[in-house]
C-alpha cells in the first residue's frame, strides 16, 4: 500500500525539443502542505504541468496509487486534482458566478454545490459582493482569491498552486496564506505550493523541495530548511 | 564495443550534410540566389512561350503575396483586401499606357507610388481595427473594387466592364529574344530587386519595429516604436508591392478588366500566403507557384470537381506544413543541425 | 416619407435573411473563436441535401428535421477529422483550412446537384403580408424562426450548464480543461449546432433566393457584417445587426443615385467599417476589459 499521496518518480518534462526537468523524485504526504522552491526558470512550474498532463513529460507519476503520467488533463483533474495555474487563468469574460460554478463542472449534486459556494465566500468574503461581475474587473488579489475557490468547488484531494503571491501586495499574501491553513486544516485538502516567496511558503508549508535547473537539490521538512541558515543564504537568498 | 555499433554510414552523412549546413549557414542565402538565378535564366530557352507566360506570371504573383506578407506576416496586420491593390496598380499601368503613351517600364514606378498613397491612406483609419474587424474593412475593399471600376462616371478612362488592352513590349535594343522572353527577364530583374529590398527592410531597424508591432504592439509603444506612422506605413509599402506587381501583371497578360479583379484573386493571394510561410520572404515564390498551378492540376485531374481537388491538396499541405514551405526548410535544417551537433 | 417607409420595410424583410446567416456565424465564433468562412457553403450543402429529401417524396418537416440531424452529425465531424489534425496551428493555416472548405463543398455540391437553379418550398406561404406586398408570409416566418432560435440559443448558453462549458472551453481551453470539461468534444458540440443553424438559414433562405451551389456566397457577406455591427459576442444584436444591414442596403441602393444594384453591397459594408470606427466592438458586443 502506497501511503503517499502523490508519487513522482524520475521526471523528464520537454518544452518542444528543449529538456527542462532532468530525473525528478517528488513525494507528496496525505493531509499536508508541501512546497516546491527556487529561482525563475528553476522548472517549478513545470512540474506542476507535468502532474496535469500540460507538458510532454516522461516518468511514473502515481496519484493514490494509480497512474496518471501520459493521461488527458481533464481526466487527471476528474480524479480530484485541483490546479490553480500561474496567472490564475480566470475565464475573464465570465462572471464570478460562472467561475465558480464552472469549478463544480464535474460535480452532479446541486445542492453540494450550493453549500460549496456558500463556503468559498466563507473563506473569500469579498467574492460575494462581487458574484455577478466580469472576473477580469476584479483586482489582482480577487482573481487570486476566486482562482483558488474555483479550485475548492472541485472537492479535491490535492490542490496544486502556482505562485498565489505573484503581483499581490504583501497585506493580501498574508491574508491569502492564512486562508490556504484553514482550508487545509478543515477541508483536509493537501496542498503542493510552487512559491518564489520562500519566507513565506516555508512558514506554511511542511515539506519543502529546493529545485535548481530542473533538479531537486534539497528536500526535507521546511522546520529544518527554515531554521538552516547556509541553505538559506546559498539557495533562497536571505 | 556495442556503442560503437550504432554509428553507421548514414549517421556519419547526416553528421556532415549538418556540418556543412551549419557552416554555410551565414551564406545559404547567397547560395539560393546564385541556385535561382542559375535555373531562371536559360529557362525562357528551352520552353515554350506559354509555360514562359506562366512563368513570368508566377512571379508577378510572387510578388504580390511578398507584398501582402509585408503587412500580414510581418506586422500582424490581417488583409483581404490586396486585390484592391493589384487592380489599382494593373488600371494604372493600362490607363497611363493607353492613354497616355507612357513607356511600360515607367508605369512601374508610377503604380507603385499611387498604390502606396491608396495604401497609406486605407492603413490610417485602419489603425483602429484589429484582427477578424480589419478582415472585414479589407474584404469590403475587394469587394468594392470591380465595382468601382465598372462605374459609368470614369468609363472614359477605366474602358468599363470591357476593360482596356495593352500591347506587350518588344525586346530593347535589337536583342534576340522575343516578347515573351524579354517580359520573363524584365520580370524577373524586377522581382530580384524587389525581393532584396525586402530582405533589407525586414532587417533593418523598420523592419524590427514592424516585427514588434506585430508580436506586441502594446510593448512595441511602450518601448517608443510610433505606432500609427509604422502601421500605415506598412500598409502603404506592402500595397506598393502589390500594385507593382498588378501593373506587371496586367503588361504580361496585356489585358485588364474590371472581373480579372475579384475577392477571388484576394483569396489566392492569402492562400499563397499561407502555403509559402507567413513571415518568409523566399516562400513567396513557393505560395505563388502553388496558386498558379495547383487549380490547373486539379482541373485536369477532375473537370467537374476541381475545386473539390484543390481544396483537398490545400488541406494535404497544411496538414504537412502548417506553417507553409518555409516552415518545413527551417524544419529540415534544423534537424541537420541537431545531428551535425551530436 | 411613404418611399422611405417602404423601403425601411423591404429592408427587415431581406435582413431577415441576413439576420439568421449572422446568428449561424456567432455561434461558431461563440464555440470556437474564430469566423468559419465555409459557413455558408455547409448551409448551402444542407439545402441541397433538404432539397433531395423531398424529391423523394419525404414530407417538409420531417425532411427539415432530418436535415438538421444529418448538419449536425456533419459538423461534428468535421471538426473532429478535419479540424483536430490542426487545432495547434497557427490562425491563418485555420482560415486557409476553411477556404479549402469552401471550395470542396461548393464544389461537390455543383458536382452532385448541378448548376441549374431549383425552387424550394416554404412552409410559411407566398402570399403578402404588409404593405402592399412588401412583406410576404415567407419573411414574417422568417423572421419569426429566426427569433425562437435566437431566444433558444440564449436560454441554452446562459443557462444550461453545457452552455457554460461550452463558452468557457472557447474562452480559454487550457483553463476549462482544468475544470475537467472535455475541450474537444465541446469544439465538435460547437460544431454541429452552427451547421444546423446554417442550415436552418439555408432552408428559409432557398425560397427567395433559389437554390443553387453559389447562393450563399453574398449572403455570407452580408452575414458576416451583421454579426459583426451587432458585436460578435452577442447573438441578439447578430440578429439586429443583420436586419440593420439590410436596411441600410435597401436605403443605400434606392437614395444614393450611384449607387446601382452592384455597389449596394460595397455601400453597406463601408458604413458597417465607419460603424466600427465609432464602436470597435460593435453595437451591442461587450468590450473585454484586458488588464496588461
Amino acid at each position: 500500500m502506497n501511503p503517499m499521496l502523490l508519487d513522482a518518480k524520475n521526471i523528464c518534462a520537454y518544452y518542444g525539443a528543449t529538456q527542462v526537468l532532468h530525473g525528478l523524485d517528488l513525494s507528496i504526504a496525505e493531509g499536508g502542505i508541501t512546497t516546491l522552491l527556487g529561482a525563475n526558470g528553476a522548472g517549478k512550474t513545470t512540474m506542476l504541468r507535468s502532474v496535469c498532463g500540460m507538458v510532454r513529460t516522461t516518468g511514473e507519476i502515481r496519484f493514490r496509487g494509480r497512474a496518471i503520467a501520459g493521461e488527458a488533463t481533464e481526466d487527471i483533474v476528474r480524479l480530484g486534482i485541483a490546479h490553480v495555474p500561474e496567472g490564475r487563468g480566470t475565464f475573464v469574460r465570465l462572471t464570478v458566478q460562472e467561475n465558480l460554478q464552472l469549478g463544480a463542472m464535474t460535480r452532479n449534486n446541486k445542492a453540494e454545490v450550493a453549500a460549496d459556494i456558500d463556503r468559498v465566500f466563507g473563506y473569500f468574503p469579498r467574492l460575494r459582493e462581487r458574484y455577478r461581475q466580469q472576473a477580469g474587473t476584479l483586482s489582482g488579489g480577487e482573481q487570486q482569491m476566486l482562482a483558488i475557490g474555483r479550485a475548492l468547488m472541485l472537492r479535491p484531494t490535492l490542490m496544486l498552486l502556482d505562485e498565489p503571491s505573484f503581483g499581490l501586495a504583501p497585506l493580501i499574501v498574508q491574508e491569502v496564506f492564512d486562508i490556504l491553513k484553514r482550508m487545509n486544516e478543515r477541508e483536509k485538502v493537501s496542498l503542493f505550493l510552487v512559491e518564489q516567496n520562500a519566507a513565506l511558503a516555508l512558514d506554511l508549508a511542511d515539506h519543502a523541495y529546493l529545485l535548481e535547473t530542473g533538479r531537486v537539490v534539497m528536500a526535507g521538512p521546511a522546520r529544518e530548511i527554515r531554521e538552516d541558515e547556509n541553505i538559506r543564504r546559498a539557495y533562497l537568498g536571505y | 564495443m556495442t556503442a560503437m555499433k550504432t554509428r553507421s554510414l548514414s549517421t556519419d552523412l547526416l553528421a556532415f550534410a549538418g556540418a556543412l549546413a551549419i557552416s554555410l549557414a551565414p551564406y545559404w542565402r547567397w547560395l539560393m540566389f546564385c541556385l535561382v538565378l542559375l535555373i531562371a535564366i536559360p529557362l525562357p530557352f528551352l520552353v515554350k512561350n506559354f509555360f514562359i507566360f506562366q512563368l513570368t506570371l508566377a512571379l508577378v504573383y510572387a510578388i504580390a503575396i511578398l507584398g501582402l506578407n509585408l503587412l500580414t506576416g510581418f506586422n500582424g496586420q490581417f488583409s483581404l483586401g490586396h486585390s484592391a491593390f493589384y487592380a489599382i496598380g494593373a488600371y494604372t499601368a493600362a490607363i497611363l499606357m493607353d492613354q497616355y503613351d507612357v513607356a511600360y517600364y515607367w508605369t512601374l514606378p508610377i503604380a507603385g507610388i499611387v498604390c502606396f498613397v491608396a495604401g497609406f491612406l486605407f492603413g490610417l483609419p485602419a489603425l483602429r481595427l484589429e484582427g477578424l474587424y480589419l478582415a472585414l474593412a479589407t474584404f469590403a475593399l475587394a469587394i468594392a473594387m470591380p465595382q468601382i471600376l465598372k462605374l459609368s462616371p470614369i468609363e472614359h478612362w477605366t474602358g468599363g466592364v470591357q476593360g482596356i488592352v495593352i500591347i506587350k513590349p518588344n525586346a530593347p535594343f535589337g536583342l534576340p529574344l522575343n516578347p515573351d522572353q524579354w517580359l520573363y527577364f524584365f520580370t524577373l530583374a524586377v522581382t530580384l530587386v524587389l525581393f532584396l529590398c525586402a530582405y533589407n527592410l525586414v532587417g533593418s531597424r523598420t523592419g524590427r519595429a514592424m516585427k514588434a508591432i506585430r508580436d506586441n504592439s502594446i510593448a512595441a509603444t511602450a518601448m517608443g516604436v510610433n505606432l500609427s506612422l509604422y502601421k500605415s506605413l506598412t500598409f502603404g509599402v506592402s500595397a506598393l508591392y502589390t500594385g507593382i506587381a498588378g501593373a506587371l501583371g496586367g503588361i504580361v497578360v496585356q489585358f485588364v478588366a474590371p472581373d480579372s479583379f475579384t475577392f477571388g484573386l484576394s483569396v489566392a493571394l492569402f492562400v499563397g500566403l499561407v502555403v509559402g510561410g507567413v513571415g518568409s520572404i523566399a516562400g513567396a515564390l513557393f505560395g505563388a507557384w502553388f496558386v498558379l498551378f495547383v487549380p490547373n492540376i486539379a482541373e485536369q485531374v477532375s473537370k467537374g470537381l476541381a475545386g473539390a481537388v484543390y481544396g483537398i491538396m490545400l488541406i494535404l499541405l497544411i496538414y504537412l506544413m502548417p506553417s507553409g514551405f518555409a516552415g518545413l526548410f527551417r524544419l529540415v535544417l534544423m534537424r541537420f543541425a541537431q545531428a551535425a551537433r551530436r | 416619407m411613404e418611399l422611405f417607409l417602404h423601403q425601411v420595410l423591404a429592408g427587415i424583410a431581406t435582413g431577415g435573411i441576413y439576420a439568421c446567416m449572422a446568428l449561424a456565424i456567432v455561434m461558431i465564433y461563440q464555440a470556437i473563436d474564430h469566423l468559419n468562412f465555409a459557413q455558408g457553403e455547409m448551409a448551402m450543402f444542407s439545402t441541397f441535401i433538404a432539397w433531395q429529401l423531398i424529391q423523394w417524396e419525404v414530407p417538409y418537416w420531417a425532411a427539415f428535421f432530418l436535415t438538421l440531424a444529418i448538419s449536425f452529425a456533419g459538423g461534428y465531424l468535421i471538426e473532429r477529422i478535419i479540424l483536430k489534425p490542426i487545432q495547434n496551428a497557427p490562425i491563418l493555416a485555420h482560415v486557409a483550412l476553411f477556404i479549402a472548405l469552401f471550395a470542396i463543398i461548393n464544389s461537390l455540391a455543383g458536382f452532385i446537384w448541378e448548376y441549374q437553379i431549383k425552387t424550394f418550398p416554404t412552409p410559411f406561404g407566398t402570399h403578402a403580408l404588409l404593405s402592399g406586398g412588401l412583406i410576404s408570409a415567407h419573411d414574417a416566418g422568417m423572421i419569426g424562426v429566426t427569433v425562437i432560435m435566437l431566444i433558444f440559443l440564449y436560454l441554452f448558453f446562459r443557462y444550461t450548464r453545457i452552455g457554460l462549458a461550452m463558452r468557457a472551453a472557447a474562452a480559454n481551453p487550457e483553463s476549462a480543461r482544468l475544470v475537467g470539461i472535455r475541450v474537444g468534444w465541446m469544439l465538435a458540440l460547437g460544431w454541429g449546432m452552427a451547421a444546423s443553424i446554417g442550415a436552418v438559414a439555408g432552408m428559409l433562405i432557398a425560397p427567395v433566393v433559389f437554390l443553387e451551389p453559389n447562393m450563399m456566397a453574398s449572403i455570407l457577406l452580408y452575414g458576416f457584417a451583421g454579426a459583426v455591427v451587432g458585436g460578435l459576442t452577442s447573438p441578439g444584436g447578430a440578429v439586429v445587426g443583420g436586419v440593420l444591414v439590410g436596411v441600410i442596403e435597401n436605403l443605400a441602393g434606392t437614395f444614393i443615385p450611384v449607387v446601382g444594384h452592384e455597389l449596394k453591397l460595397s455601400i453597406a459594408l463601408a458604413l458597417i467599417v465607419f460603424v466600427l470606427t465609432v464602436k470597435p466592438s460593435g453595437l451591442f458586443g461587450r468590450s473585454v476589459v484586458h488588464r496588461v
